[in-house]
């Protein structure tokens, strides 16, 4: 384990603290924080990166928990057929990410796609899904929501089926409307559920690769570009590794930084409940 | 006052269709696809019936490199997971056992560190090697998604043991060693064979890490048709032929460890 994992982490900290490109003959020159200063202060691709990469998270861990409670709201209850039902949610997740993006990309053609198909028989307008710079990021979100919303609405049903049953039913005895008892009861108890659905959708949604690469490679433009595309970029498109380096102890640093966040959101939790 | 039958329909019973619908329309998309005439699935509107061919799967198997690509993908899945479970079942044991708490810790960080902070020392490792494009570099960097994944669902199948159980077996004369292997695995060998097939769906799946570090001879299926997608991004035929032929192992395993999934997947490693 530690040598799988520290080593190369050690050694990428070695690495960022030099200016080393591979098919240097040299051997990496060491520049202190001169790779960090750079990013900083003077690549005009990392802030628009980064800033990319934290909308992009946000809105995914929104769109993917709220739908993950929702779906496990109805896939709860009692049905003829639940078990399939339940099997048939899964696949989005366990299926291969590449040929889901293929699929997706092809559904989102422009001229020719299924979807804009379907938008006009909605009566509504066509849209360029991942042809302009504008629709870019939410029709990604829309695949990664739908790959994604499995695990949450797992998670979630996990944590429906725990609930106590007390509360609602003196709800019930009280009068409660569907609304009031899921606004007041569900969602509070549901809280430190939600929470690691959250946590582990987070941690997913900034190091989203597959989706977006194999869709975009980042673009049109830059307009796609998160954080892990941008070192994938710097890595092993122009192989300027020290640079790259430096790039990706930042983005661990925000991926830890955003975890201890919500992680002390769920500790916080016991206290108030 | 709407009838209970009539609110049921209203609340319950189109909402799960909606569900449903969403969930599985691209897969059934994918599956029309790869059965239309290049003809057929470029025409708009799209067709919903049209008469059915095999053209697609015999450009994919026929004349092309695809079998060795999918037996690229089966032999490194293999491999890995195998690698992951000879080093990741003892780990898990003693975390599980003996309470090893920094080794969860680590496993945590690990689940957080972006795969490709370990890609770029690995790739910079095996190219001076000259082991880029060999199946053991492939199938060690497929074993860091692999081996966390495998010791993170072991534990809980490990914890559910009864240590009274092993108990009685050591004071019966069993060594440690023998009464892990005489009673402890046999009876987690269903938890093994769920997290062994949780691992191949992984690596089977892995697209950053392939797509670094294979080449030519060790080239995953991923990688292949991520290629073949630059390359003639419009034959959506055979584009889709490919990612149903991918696809459809993984899926079909899923009926076996549906019980299992929600631990793997909430570790989430098996999408990079």
């Amino acid at each position: 384990m530690a040598i799988l994992l520290l080593l190369p982490l050690c050694y990428t900290l070695y690495l960022s603290f030099h200016q080393w490109y591979v098919s240097n003959l040299t051997s990496p020159k060491f520049v202190w924080f001169a790779n960090y200063a750079a990013l900083v202060t003077k690549d005009g691709r990392f802030w628009p990166a980064v800033f990319r990469t934290l909308y992009f998270t946000a809105a995914s861990v929104i769109l993917a928990t709220a739908a993950g409670l929702g779906v496990a709201h109805v896939l709860v209850r009692e049905f003829p057929g639940r078990g399939a039902a339940r099997t048939l949610i899964l696949l989005p997740m366990i299926a291969t990410p590449v040929a889901m993006a293929l699929v997706w990309t092809i559904m989102m053609s422009p001229t020719l796609g299924v979807l804009n198909y379907l938008l006009r028989g909605l009566g509504l307008p066509p849209a360029l899904w991942l042809a302009s710079e504008r629709g870019v990021i939410p029709s990604l979100l829309l695949v990664e929501t739908w790959m994604w919303t499995p695990m949450t609405a797992l998670i979630c049903l996990a944590g429906l089926a725990s609930l106590p049953l007390e509360p609602f039913e003196s709800a019930r005895v009280d009068g409660a409307t569907g609304w009031q008892t899921f606004w007041f009861i569900t969602l509070p108890l549901m809280r430190s559920t939600l929470v690691v659905a959250a946590l582990f959708r987070m941690i997913d949604a900034l190091k989203v690769f597959d989706t977006i690469y194999v869709m975009t490679e980042g673009g049109p433009g830059f307009a796609s570009e998160t954080l892990n595309i941008y070192v994938f970029q710097t890595s092993f498109k122009y192989l300027n590794m020290g640079y790259a380096s430096a790039l990706i102890m930042l983005f661990f640093a925000l991926v830890l930084g955003a975890s201890v966040l919500l992680l002390s959101a769920r500790r916080a939790e016991p206290a108030t409940s | 006052m709407m009838t209970r039958g009539a609110r049921r329909i209203l609340t319950f019973w189109l909402p799960l269709a909606a569900i449903l619908i969403f969930f599985v329309f691209p897969f059934a998309w994918m599956l029309m696809g790869s059965f239309k005439t290049q003809a057929d699935f470029m025409s708009y509107p799209p067709k919903w019936l049209f008469r059915p061919t095999l053209m697609n799967y015999k450009a994919v198997f026929v004349g092309s490199q695809f079998p060795q690509f999918a037996l690229n993908s089966l032999i490194i899945a293999l491999g890995s997971t195998v690698l992951g479970l000879v080093l990741g079942i003892p780990a898990a044991y003693s975390i599980a056992r003996y309470r090893q708490r920094r080794l969860g810790v680590a496993l945590l960080t690990a689940r957080m560190a972006p795969g490709i902070a370990l890609l770029v020392p690995w790739f910079i490792f095996f190219s001076r090697l000259h082991m880029l494009d060999t199946y053991f570099a492939v199938m060690l960097t497929h074993m860091t998604v692999v081996l966390p994944l495998v010791i993170w669902v072991l534990v809980g199948f490990f914890e559910d043991v009864s240590p009274e159980l092993e108990e009685a077996a050591q004071i019966d004369g069993c060594s440690r060693v023998t009464q892990f292997y005489r009673i402890t695995l046999p009876i987690v060998s269903a938890g093994i064979m769920a997290t062994a097939i949780l691992g191949i769906i992984a690596s089977w799946n892995n697209f950053l890490f392939s797509l670094v570090v294979t080449g030519d001879s060790t080239r995953t299926l991923p990688v292949a048709v991520f290629n073949y997608m630059q390359y003639d991004a419009l034959n959506w035929g055979s584009l889709t032929a490919a990612s149903t032929i991918i696809t459809l192992p993984v899926l079909a395993m899923v009926f076996f460890i549906q019980k299992y999934i929600v631990r793997g997947m909430s570790f989430g490693a098996l999408k990079g």
